[in-house]
């Protein structure tokens, strides 16, 4: 693979062209090709649209575009603030008090990698919306099937996140301490670790926001009124506002990635940023 | 899981270790009854409930229903498509996260790379198809461009995006990014010192990937191909956008089996969502088995 640089030169040369390097642009070219082709066809369908970026303003416009990705934002928020106040309790007791439950949390917060979403929302269906349960006629049933499931699907990224800022901390000495001035655990939790856990924390949750918004398998299924189903049915129906929506759906991922990185930068906890299809 | 012993003194003072120790398994019982809620018991009903035939009674008929050609049909189909997405995706993305590491390529390249990774590794789904089909659909932009300036006509010459074909062309768009974020931080992990100690003893930049470089990283690489399998195993929204249920995967049949369009058989959508787990299930536990053996060299 590396016929240049010769068995003395320790490192691959930097300044002279040779035909391996040649190669590895080939690469590299090939690979931006791939990414980018598709963002921009799909820009430049959108932009076909008559008048001039009626595409994006007709998108901006529209109240469907709006209550979904609304819809789809607050379930995300929500999903956040139920995996967090569910992982930060178990990770911290787990690493303080329990480390012999490490394997079972830890093949928990794995299997969502094994049982597809697909498999998941069948099983949830199949337990909760038949009698006796009934629960997808419920008021809000559904919103809260699809709120388990996606905290579920945040259950590896979340756990690996927090875990990796826990493991930076002393967190044996950080309770001691707050405990020898009177401290309760919810006050450990939310003005010790928490602040200490801001980085793992923020990841975690925009990974879990990039995924969750858009997500569409389950959100089909338990036809909840979200980003992705309204992705997929303009996209049968429309001919430029898809192309619209698509761009600007590839926007917020990017959004979310971007914050990811920024707020990562520095810090000593490698981020996962590895999503679910 | 405390010791017999400990439970009978319970009340007595010196008990209170004991008690401590229960106490303790407390504190992640909402973890475990939320796992066991969403996750654990729905599967466990799946798992039943493939045993069971439409009145309840024991039977192993619905395993047997997976012998239908059209079933293994679909088993095959996303067994080739996920084997040869994750194959093409993990050498392509391991050759890519090389180019920008140890290629000579201009540093500020590889941040570039390694955030678009992210990103594209997260696009997926109902837009990542659209994306597609206005790039390589009947009209889209390769297409048209490959017809207008070369008289290449793709679709003529037996391309069709909405096949089998295509959907190892969408896929790749997520799989080779994955590839990249996890093989970069392994080919960081390739000490330098290792490349001069094989140098000084006469081997060649080829030997040294021969007998050093790639077994070190061929755990890591099988590993994350393994992962990369999993990861298009089980998608089923950029299939069903993309394909409207044209290619025969085993997420289209279990969701035409959900939706009861399609002959409805609760019983063979149970055998057929626990196929899929087994499948996983082994693939999972080849991967675990990697990363412990890539995780001895590499940290």
């Amino acid at each position: 693979m590396t016929s240049s640089g010769a068995v003395a030169a320790t490192k691959p040369s930097r300044s002279r062209p040779s035909p391996a390097r040649f190669f590895w642009w080939v690469v590299f070219i090939l690979g931006v090709l791939y990414f980018f082709l598709p963002l921009l066809a799909t820009l430049l369908f959108a932009l076909r649209s008559q008048p001039f970026l009626s595409a994006f303003t007709d998108t901006l416009t529209a109240s469907d575009f709006w209550s979904a990705l609304g819809y789809s934002f607050v379930i995300g928020i929500i999903t956040i603030i139920i995996s967090v106040v569910l992982i930060l309790p178990t990770a911290f007791w787990v690493r303080l008090r329990v480390p012999r439950a490490r394997p079972f949390v830890e093949f928990i917060t794995l299997l969502p990698f094994v049982i597809p979403p697909v498999v998941i929302v069948f099983g949830l269906l199949q337990m909760y919306a038949n009698k006796p349960l009934s629960l997808t006629t419920a008021p809000y049933g559904s919103d809260l099937l699809l709120i388990g499931a996606y905290v579920v699907l945040s259950l590896p990224y979340m756990y690996r996140s927090i875990d990796a800022g826990l493991r930076t901390l002393d967190i044996l000495t950080l309770t001691e301490a707050a405990q020898s001035m009177g401290a309760g655990w919810g006050r450990i939790l939310v003005q010790i670790i928490l602040p200490n856990l801001r980085v793992s924390l923020l990841s975690g949750a925009f990974l879990t926001l990039a995924i969750v918004v858009g997500e569409y398998t389950i959100a089909s299924f338990l036809a909840r009124p979200a980003f992705g189903p309204f992705i997929a049915l303009i996209g049968r129906n429309e001919a430029y506002r898809p192309a619209a929506v698509a761009i600007i759906s590839f926007g917020l991922t990017w959004l979310a990635m971007g914050v990811i990185a920024v707020i990562g930068r520095g810090s000593r906890t490698r981020i996962r940023v590895v999503g679910a299809h | 899981m405390t010791a017999p012993a400990q439970t009978l003194v319970q009340g007595a003072p010196e008990a209170r270790p004991g008690r401590r120790r229960n106490l303790n398994f407390l504190g992640l019982a909402p973890f475990f009854i939320f796992a066991a809620l969403f996750l654990l018991i729905p599967v466990v009903f799946l798992v039943v409930g493939s045993l069971q035939d439409a009145q309840g009674n024991p039977t192993l008929a619905n395993y047997g229903d997976l012998s239908q050609n059209f079933i293994i049909d679909a088993y095959v189909t996303s067994i080739r498509v996920s084997l040869l997405t994750a194959i093409a995706g993990g050498l392509f993305g391991f050759l890519l996260a090389y180019a920008v590491i140890l290629g000579g390529l201009p540093s500020f390249l590889r941040p570039a790379l390694m955030t678009f990774s992210g990103v594209a590794s997260n696009f997926a789904g109902v837009p990542l198809a659209l994306a597609f089909i206005f790039t390589l659909g009947h009209v889209g932009l390769v297409t048209k461009f490959l017809l207008d300036s070369f008289g290449i006509d793709i679709y003529g010459g037996g391309f069709n995006l909405y096949s089998e074909v295509g959907l190892d062309v969408v896929y790749m768009y997520f799989q080779f990014p994955l590839m990249v974020l996890i093989m970069a931080p392994a080919i960081d992990g390739l000490r330098q010192d290792w490349r001069e100690a094989s140098a000084n003893l006469g081997a060649t930049p080829a030997e040294y990937w021969r007998h050093i470089a790639l077994p070190i990283l061929t755990p890591t690489l099988l590993g994350t191909m393994i992962l990369l399998f999993g990861n298009s195993f089980g998608a089923q929204a950029t299939a069903y956008v993309l394909t409207a249920g044209q290619v025969n995967l085993v997420t289209l049949v279990i969701s035409a089996q959900m939706s009861g369009d399609v002959l409805h058989n609760v019983g063979l959508g149970y055998s057929l969502a626990v196929g899929m787990i087994a499948i996983m299930a082994v693939a999972i536990f080849f991967y675990t088995l990697l990363q412990r053996r890539s995780e001895r060299w590499l940290r």
